[in-house]
This record gives structure tokens, sequence and C-alpha cells, in this order.
């Protein structure tokens, strides 16, 4: 049912968009490794696509490709109908695409909001003069970008800690203002590697309210990484399975669910 | 209550972004401002100029250049001195080439060809990091000092190998040659200060800033929001060649007058400013004040009280400098490195909530 090009309503009653971005035959390696052993899905506009897996799967390594950090050695990535050529990671946020990490990567010399407000960098480009000066453009564009970063605080609802050094701050939050700083990048496409792992049920629950509010108010489309299975049939409307770097199912949570080589790979395999 | 920032409270996203946003702050600011362009000009006199404040202006304005690296962009550099050198030199080439135009202007432009050599050294740290860098660095330091002593284009081909600074003035006013009055050159350096300050304030709370610090803490980070390591990394190493330059000019043409470069800017020079920038406070433009307030104030106290008041011999008093640095360093590069601004700021933190401590 997903081969239509173009949009479709799922059983839930979600619009779901045509072709974002599409991975053809991907085959990455590391060394004798191999991470990703050509796997080609897409991921559509305005879904939530988990890709799940056991441990070293390849998953995160499927994230850094599309993110610009791995270049895979075979395959295509297709973006908004262009091929897109190899990339550094900064020229892919600069097509709005932005992500978070497994292991959180924050900066931690700085406060919360000085924090997010790097996730604005890309709307900012006020001249030398100006910013050295402190007249004009980068004086506007400050307040500007302060305003959407504000939003995107109250949005996440971490408005009460933004001139607390990130490196103060718990596990559950440092996750969230993770969130929040791919988010303040305002982009089309968002990555979040396991942004639950380590949480606690009620900061589970929160989490997962932020990633469909997020997508319903704002439209984004969300690639997601989760181990927490009911984590994943609640919020996703399509998922990729993958194992030993290879793609074993690729469906609606129902499908997977019931697919016989997906429940295989998860036998034995312990899960938190 | 003597310090307070209750009932002090930003409306604005401007008003809270602005520098100083409690008021008692910016007061005092704008009393350091008094004090320094009223004041002290009046009662300056050569002693105190040579022996404190002159040095201390220029070593500020390297400080903040050097600090913009290490401290926000998180690039280490040795070659502090080497690039001293090269706004001193450009400026003594630029002065005697075009002796009608403005010394000013020379001191700029010296601090903007500096800008450009640093970044041509800074190349390599798009590659190597750390202490790699470093000893790139170190080796920019060397060679800077060997071209300038051994391409005599540089130094006009005086027999000596020195360059001295000609007169000029500004406003018609010397602020050069031996014959400058004590308080033009603190003016001119006060006021090369006060710029290189506010400029490096702005530059560091906005979008630049941000850049250099996401490269610091973390560069892979950096590049996911969508920065391009190669210009933000350069774009440090320019703006703080582009101080350093200017303070190496300064250093020549206001202060020493005449430089053998070897002396003036050798490697002592690069770890001088590095000290003051780590005792002071990485990233903190109040830390490179603090920082070159103390190291150029502590051997003039020392000299003062152990030599001057205990009779002690001079190299001894000269030593005892050398351990109490020493251990300084040690001490707040383990317990506090973000320096003297850092517990400046803790003893505010202190002050405001004093007497009530709870
Ligand atoms: N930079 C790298 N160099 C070498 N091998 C790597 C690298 N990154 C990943 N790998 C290997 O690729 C495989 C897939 O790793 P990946 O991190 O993508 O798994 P994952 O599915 O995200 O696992 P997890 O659930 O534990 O996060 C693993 O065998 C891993 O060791
Ligand atoms: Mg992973």
């Amino acid at each position: 049912m997903f081969d239509q090009p173009e949009s479709f309503v799922t059983a839930d009653g979600r619009t779901i968009g045509g072709v974002m971005m599409e991975m053809k035959n991907i085959t990455l390696r590391f060394g004798g490794v191999v991470a990703i052993k050509d796997i080609s899905f897409d991921i559509r506009e305005g879904e939530i696509r988990a890709i799940i897996g056991p441990n070293g799967a390849g998953k995160s390594s499927m994230l850094n490709v599309i993110s610009g950090f791995y270049n895979p050695q075979d395959g295509e990535v297709w973006y908004k109908g262009e091929r897109r050529p190899s990339m550094k990671p900064f020229e892919v946020a600069r097509q709005g695409i932005a992500r978070t990490f497994q292991n959180i990567a924050l900066f931690e010399g700085m406060s919360v909001l000085d924090n997010v407000m790097t996730g604005r960098l890309n709307h900012m480009n006020a001249g030398i003069m100006s910013q050295a000066f402190w007249y004009g453009k980068a004086q506007r564009e400050e307040t500007e970008n302060r305003e959407v970063v504000e939003r995107v605080l109250d949005f996440l609802e971490i408005q009460h800690i933004r001139k607390t050094p990130v490196s103060r701050l718990p596990y559950g939050l440092k996750k969230r203002v993770e969130l929040a700083r791919a988010l303040a990048a305002d982009p089309k496409l968002l990555l979040l590697d396991e942004p639950m792992a380590g949480m606690n049920v009620e900061e589970k629950e929160d989490m997962s309210r932020f990633i469909l509010d997020v997508n319903d108010e704002f439209g984004t489309t969300i690639a997601l990484i989760e181990h927490d299975m009911s984590v994943v049939m609640d919020i996703s409307d399509r998922v990729v399975v993958m194992d030993y770097g290879k793609k074993i199912g690729d469906g609606t949570p129902t499908d997977v669910r019931s697919n016989q080589a997906v429940i295989d790979a998860y036998l034995g395999v312990a899960h938190d | 209550m003597i310090y307070r920032e209750s009932g002090d409270f930003s409306e604005t996203y401007p008003a809270d972004s602005q520098t100083f946003p409690i008021k008692f702050d910016r007061y005092r600011y704008y009393a350091v401002l008094v004090v320094a362009f009223l004041i002290i000009p009046f009662f300056i006199n050569d002693y105190w100029a040579n022996a404190i404040l002159v040095p201390f202006l220029i070593y500020a304005i390297a400080a903040i250049g050097l600090n913009i690296l290490v401290g926000y962009c998180g690039q280490v550099s040795l070659g502090t001195g080497g690039f001293m050198a090269v706004g001193a030199y450009a400026c003594y080439k630029l002065m005697t080439a075009f002796p009608d135009i403005s010394i000013v202007l020379h001191i700029l432009i010296s601090g903007g060809i500096t800008a450009a050599v640093v970044t041509l050294f800074g190349l390599p740290s798009l590659r190597i990091k750390g202490f790699y860098l470093a000893v790139a660095t170190l080796a920019a330091q060397f060679f800077l000092v060997w071209l300038f002593n051994r391409v005599a284009w540089f130094y006009n081909y005086s027999a000596s190998g020195q360059i001295n600074a000609p007169d000029r003035t500004v406003f018609g006013y010397l602020v050069t040659g031996p014959n400058t009055e004590a308080w033009a050159k603190y003016m001119i350096c006060l006021v090369f200060l006060t710029f290189a300050g506010i400029i490096a304030r702005n530059m560091t709370r906005g979008s630049l800033g941000r850049k250099w610090s996401a490269i610091r803490d973390m560069d892979i980070a950096a590049e996911i929001i969508g920065v391009n390591p190669l210009s933000a990394k350069l774009s440090a190493f320019a703006i703080s060649g582009f101080f350093i330059g200017i303070s190496g000019a300064l250093f020549f043409s206001v202060y020493l007058g005449a430089v053998e470069v070897g002396e003036a800017f050798g490697i002592q020079k690069s770890f001088l400013v590095l000290f003051m920038i780590i005792i002071g406070g990485l990233g903190s433009i109040f830390g490179s004040f603090a920082g070159a307030a103390f190291m150029v104030l502590l051997p003039v106290l020392l000299k003062n009280i152990l030599v001057g008041g205990l009779g002690w011999d001079t190299a001894l008093a000269a030593h005892l400098e050398f351990i109490i640095v020493g251990a300084l360093i040690i001490v707040f590069l383990i317990a506090e490195p973000h320096g003297l601004a850092q517990l400046w700021r803790i003893a505010k933190e202190k002050l405001r909530l004093w007497p009530f401590p709870h």
C-alpha cells in the first residue's frame, strides 16, 4: 500500500504526503564491518517514521548517512526529488535537516538559551561590522530569533531553566534541550536518535507527546530510532526494522508486529 | 545589601541580552569609563604610564584577542608573540613608507595584516587539534621571529637590526617617539582598548560568538546545526589576529619605541599572554582585563615590596614571581578554569545575597 507516489490517509486518519527522502540501496562499511547492507526505504512528508532493531543493527549509522556524517560506499540518497551529492553535515543541516544524538551532544559550556539559540544560526546572517558594533541587523536578528527560541522553550516547557548552564541539568532535561535546539532550526526533517533512552515512564510520556505535537503543529517530518516498542507502536506511522545491517521489515506498526522475521529478530534479544 | 538585582527585571529581549543587564553593573562600568578617560589622564606620570598603565592596556588588547581564539573558540595558540611582532613590523613598515597617513590608520591596518597572517597559520586547525595545533603555532612563533630577524627589508636595512618608531601625532599631540608625554601614550592605548573591549563583547554575544563556542564545546554538534567549521575557526583566528596585531603595533610604536624582535616578541610573550587569560578567565572579556592587570601588577608589587621594602635581592624576587605565577597557573587550571572572572562572579553572587545567605 505504500507504493503510491502521492499523499494518502492512514488507518487512524492522518494524512501522509509524497516521498521526501529516499534511501536507495545504501551500503555502508567500516573496514570489514558492514553496518548497512543494501537498504532502501523512504520517508514521506509529514509522517513519523520509526527505525527499530536490536543493538548494533545499524540504525544510528543510517541516521548518520542521512545527516552526512558517513558517506555510504554504495547507494543513493534522494531528497525532495533530487539526488543528493555527498555532503558535509553542515550542508545537510542547511537543507533543513536537524537531529539529536543517541549520546547527548549539547554545548556544555553554554546556557540552555544559548544552546537553543545555536539552533537558529542558519537563520542569522548579520555582517561582521554589524555584529562588531551591535547595530542594525545584528541587533534586530538577535531579537527576532530570540522570540522564535522563546516559543520553542515555551513549547517544550523549559522556559524556567533558560539561563541554567546545561552542564547542571539532569539527563531527561538535557534530552529535551537537545530537542529544542533541533526544533529551533525550524527543520523540514527531524532525526531523533533514541530520544527516550534512559527515561522513566513519565518522561517518556512527555517526550512522546512533544514529538506528536511537533509533528502535528509544525508539520515536521520525523524519523526516529527507538527501542521501546510500545512507544513506537503508539506514535509512528510507519516502521523500518533493521537487523545486522539488513532491512527485515517495513510497514505500519501493525504489519511489522505480525512480521515473522521481526519477531525472530527480537526473540532472545534482551531489550529494556 | 550592596549589590542587588532584585526588582531589576529585563522586560524586553534586547534589554536581556545587553552587556550589563543589572543596573548596578552598568553604573560601575560607566564609573570606570569616567575615571579612565577623565581623571587618570590628569594625574598620570611617566612611572605609572610606563610601569603599569600602558603595558596593562596593551596586554589587555592582546589578551582579548587570544581569549577569542582560545577561550571562546577552543583553538590553542602559542604564537602570540610572533603575531604581535607581525603587527609591530607591519606598523613600522607603514609608518616609514607612508609618513603622511595617520598613525591610527596604520595601527588598524597592521591589525588587518596580522589578521591575514594569523588566519594563514590557522589553516592547520582544520585538521589538527589540541596539542598538535599548539605545536604548529609554536612553529609559527619561531618562524616569524626568525623571519623578522633575517629579512632586512622588514627593518629597512638598519645597521642595528632594530626598528625605531618615528614621531607621529594624533590631533597635533605626539603619540609615538621618545618625546611623547605619558598621558598621550595612555590615551591612545585606552581608546584602542575600549574599542577592542566593546567589539569583542559584541561579537561574542551574537551569532559569531555562539558559532565559536559551539566549535569549542563540541565540533560534531556544531556541524550538525549548520556551522561550517572552516569559516568558524578561521574567523576566530582572523579576529583574534586583528586584536593581537593592534596590540603588537601599539607595543612597538607607543610603548617601547625601539624593538629587537627576539627580545620584545619572543616565546615568553606568547606564554605571558596565555597566562593572562588562564589566570583571568578563559572565555571572558572581563577575564582578559583582570588577567592582564594581574600579570602586569604582580612583578611591580613584588619588586616594590620585596626589593624596595624588605631589601631582597632583585634576582630572588624575580624567582619568587616565577614560583607564584607557576603555582597560580596550576591552581587555576585545576580548580577554577574560568579564572579570576569566575571568582569575581562568585563573589558577586555572595554579595547579592548578603547579609542573608539563605
Ligand atoms: N564509526 C564507526 N567505526 C566502526 N564501526 C562502526 C562505527 N559506527 C558504527 N559501527 C559499527 O556498525 C554497526 C552498527 O552500529 P550502529 O551504531 O549503527 O548500531 P545501532 O543500531 O544504532 O545500535 P544501538 O541500538 O546500540 O544504538 C556496529 O557493529 C558498530 O560497531
Ligand atoms: Mg544507535
